[in-house]
């Protein structure tokens, strides 16, 4: 299958024809619409390799997300990052090159942060590996994380290594009744304190946290923080993971504010759901994009337009000094242009 | 030599305190923590403000000199050692922590700050930095940030690249680069995935925004002892399989911990073949769960002996002795040389026989010192450096390890970096293709090749010398390469 795309590559690398790398198809709405001859790359999957002792998964990018977790919850471990599924074709590949992670993200890491080594296939169709199999290396620079989040502009993912982390033994999820300011500020004194938290989300006046732990160490927390328990938290965080909740179903533009964890109330129209203890922002609005991403921008962080009209760009703006030395490494890892050419930035 | 047209340029631009010329002033800055490399440099400049180092970079790349950055120069694979001809940029008076915010647990500080003046300053708010290279009372950050530096804690908390916010930096061109601003992401490629352990290769750091944890309530150490590493090496996947997730899980082989016993009397079992600690933090009642459970591990897997640490002085006394691992090594023989390949764990016995087999061959000893929970190996090779040629001997048996490590799936660097000392066997670990990317990652940043030449990443003429070498399992590395 491998040398399936290989040969697709370098025909597309000779006649400089564009190709939209795809493989479950279940973020083909993501990024800037582009054009181009589809390469499906959904057959290269399996997983590779899976050593419970030493907390690395290794996996082909087409194996979908769901047997990846599924796997992994037969011997007591997870996706420390645990992605969202925008539907049951989710592929890791794709999850990776979207460099999306869910509610556990600010407590336990990263997509980019769990990954320990990739195989790629550049804009020239060279077979490249990255990285490895351990959790510590510093041999080269660090290529691997460079291709999370870059929307196969950079490379076709072929493979990858990723460190998993063992499922907390048990889960809680609390609710309180409380403003937009107070919850923000509350999630991060939560957060400095050693509290076994997972998950926060504030919606429509209600704060709710995830623990995750040993069974007393959880008990403990909910002893220390009151609140009412939610007997539905499991299917409540699957809702905002796989934005299955209500909140996302209405027609309304939603953007993705990424911001400093503390940042105040930003007092945009629309409704909010926010995440990641306040670092994540989820907005309906129909506000204008240039207010939305000021507004962003000038508390240090920034907007991503997920759903709505794309002709005011989907990606924040970048300052001329990053774009160039992206546009560099574009022109390195894909001279000729035919990986995803536009999905992120021109 | 650097030319007089350069020198003259940068005394212009830095008063005579920040520029050091004299023989005598320079000679301090030969050498970083690799001290088995030396190299006088011939220009030392010690800029004090963010105006200085872009006036230095602009004389530098209109006059095609080559930069080499240093910080607190600690590093242990050469990657601050002076170039010929260079000027040695040394970011250490960027000392000032700027800002912490207790509330966003977050600091933000200049490079030249110490790592372990970060977790100082946030102490009063409960909160710490997480990475500990066990250099970091004298470590910078900045240069933390250059080597993607580790610690004891890893497993847990991570590297350096899981705990930087963000970076400003300043290229060669002198653009400067605002790479994240303390969210939990930043539009466009990961530069600061690559920015971290770039080693100096793709541009300088002017300040650094990291990630504070808050402090656990309560750590707790347990040391088990076995007569056969092996199956301390199991006992350890037996932990991790086992859903505990410890902050530190160390393991020495009999001539560490017989060192360390001998010089801290951290009261180790000297009976035993391997020693491992493994310290598990948290809430109250995470590590009183996860005490017993390790314990029942560790047991079942064999071990001969399990203690827990039954006060904070005795916890102390356990870590004492790894901590020292390496200055009791030292008192062992006149020089040692500290090897940094990783391996996957469950490798370990299968690598300890062969290092031990290597030890024996080339007639010099091996103490091994294992971040056993990230796989980050420390074999410590004994060696006298006034005995003709064992230097070299001591070189080409850490040669021989680190491509041992990559033949078991493993690295040759877990946290030292490349540096000088690791460049050949880069060759070995990577392709002619990869290294070829590597080059054309440095090229965008650094098109003329002025920073830190010669380090990181090998060129491919120098993998083909070294590559005729080490001819393995009869195929020549790099056929696609002309000889000369």
């Amino acid at each position: 299958m491998m040398e399936i795309i290989q040969e697709r590559l370098k025909e597309a690398c000779a006649s400089g024809k564009p190709l939209v790398i795809r493989a479950g198809g279940s973020k083909d709405w993501y990024g800037e619409a582009i054009s181009g001859a589809v390469l499906d790359v959904s057959a290269h999957r399996g997983i590779v390799s899976y050593e419970p002792g030493e907390l690395v998964l290794t996996a082909k990018c087409g194996t979908p997300l769901a047997e990846i977790e599924a796997l992994l919850d037969a011997h007591g471990q997870m996706l420390g990052f645990e992605p969202p599924h925008f539907s049951p074709a989710s592929t890791l590949g794709g999850t990776l090159a979207c460099g999306f992670s869910g509610p556990r993200r600010p407590y336990a890491g990263s997509a980019r942060d769990f990954v320990l080594g990739m195989d790629i296939l550049d804009g020239g169709g060279r077979h490249l590996k990255f990285g490895g199999q351990v959790i510590k290396n510093v041999a080269g620079y660090d290529v691997s994380r460079l291709m999370v989040g870059a929307l196969g502009t950079l490379g076709v993912l072929l493979q990858a290594s990723l460190k998993v982390l063992p499922r907390p033994q048990a889960e809680l999820t609390l609710q309180f009744e409380c403003d937009e300011a107070e919850a923000i500020r509350r999630a991060n004194e939560w957060a400095g304190q050693p509290l076994p938290l997972s998950a926060t989300a504030w919606l429509s006046g209600l704060q709710s946290v995830r623990l995750a732990g040993a069974r007393s160490a959880v008990a403990a927390a909910h002893r220390k923080l009151g609140g009412e328990i939610n007997e539905h938290g499991e299917e409540f965080w699957t809702g905002v993971r796989n934005h299955g909740a209500a909140f996302f179903a209405d027609g309304a533009p939603l953007w993705r504010l990424s911001l400093p964890s503390a940042t105040p109330p930003l007092g945009l129209p629309g409704k909010q759901l926010i995440a990641w203890g306040g670092a994540e922002r989820w907005l309906k609005s129909d506000a204008a994009a240039a207010e939305i991403r000021a507004r962003a921008a000038a508390h240090g962080g920034h907007a991503t337009l997920y759903a709505g009209d794309k002709r005011g760009g989907v990606f924040h703006p970048l300052p001329e000094a990053l774009l160039k030395y992206q546009q560099r490494l574009k022109q390195q890892f894909d001279p000729r242009g035919i990986l995803n050419p536009g999905r992120m930035y021109p | 030599m650097i030319a007089n047209e350069t020198v003259r340029r940068l005394q212009a631009i830095l008063p005579p305190h920040c520029l050091l010329l004299a023989r005598e002033d320079v000679k301090p800055f030969e050498t970083d923590g690799l001290t088995a490399y030396r190299n006088t440099p011939d220009a030392v400049a010690l800029p004090e403000t963010e105006e200085q180092v872009r006036q230095v970079l602009a004389v530098c790349f209109d006059t095609g000199t080559p930069v080499v950055f240093r910080g607190a120069g600690t590093g242990l694979s050469g990657g601050a050692l002076p170039v010929d001809g260079a000027v040695l940029l040394a970011m250490t008076k960027f000392s000032r922590i700027l800002a912490v915010d207790p509330l966003a647990r977050t600091a933000r500080v200049q490079p030249g700050v110490r790592n372990l003046a970060i977790s100082e300053a946030a102490a009063a708010y409960g909160l710490y930095y997480a990475p500990d290279p066990s250099s970091q009372i004298a470590c910078s950050i900045g240069g933390n940030v250059a080597e993607n530096s580790g610690g004891v804690h890893c497993l847990k908390y991570g590297l350096t690249v899981h705990n930087v916010l963000a970076v400003r930096a300043l290229t060669i061109e002198g653009e400067e680069l605002v790479i994240g601003q303390g969210a939990l992401d930043a539009p466009g490629y990961d530069l600061l995935a690559l920015m971290t352990g770039s080693e100096g290769m793709l541009a300088v750091i002017l300040e650094i925004t990291v990630k504070l944890l808050p402090k656990p309530e309560r750590a707790q150490v347990i040391l088990a002892a076995f007569d056969e590493v092996a199956r301390g090496g199991a006992a350890v996947g037996a932990i991790i399989s086992g859903g505990v997730l410890p902050a530190g899980l160390e393991m020495m082989d009999k001539l560490a911990l017989e060192a360390a016993e001998a010089f801290v009397h951290a009261g180790y079992p000297l009976d035993a073949e391997a020693i491992l600690l493994v310290e598990v933090d948290g809430t109250q009642e995470e590590v009183s769960e996860d005490v017993m459970r390790v314990r029942d591990i560790l047991l079942a897997a064999g071990a001969t002996e399990v203690r827990t640490a039954k006060d904070e002085a005795e916890a102390k006394k356990f870590w004492a002795g790894r901590k020292a691992a390496f200055p009791a090594v030292g008192r062992l023989s006149p020089d040692y040389y500290c090897m940094d390949g990783t391996i996957p764990r469950k490798t370990l016995p299968a690598v300890l026989r062969r290092i031990a087999e290597l030890s024996q061959a080339y007639e010099l000893p091996v103490a091994n010192v294992f971040h056993a929970g990230d796989g980050n190996l420390h074999p410590l090779i004994l060696y006298d450096a006034n005995q003709p040629g064992a230097t070299a001997k001591a070189e080409r048996l850490g040669a021989d390890i680190l491509e041992l490590c990559v033949a078991h799936g493993g690295t040759i660097t877990g946290e030292h970096g490349v540096g000088l000392e690791k460049i050949d066997q880069m060759c070995v670990q990577f392709t002619a293709a990869e290294l070829q990317a590597f080059h054309g990652v440095k090229a965008c940043f650094d098109p003329a090749g002025l920073l830190n030449p010669g380090k990181a990443v090998p060129t491919l003429q120098r993998c083909a010398e070294y590559g005729a070498m080490h001819v393995q399992g009869g195929a020549l590395p790099f056929p696609e390469l002309p000889r000369f």
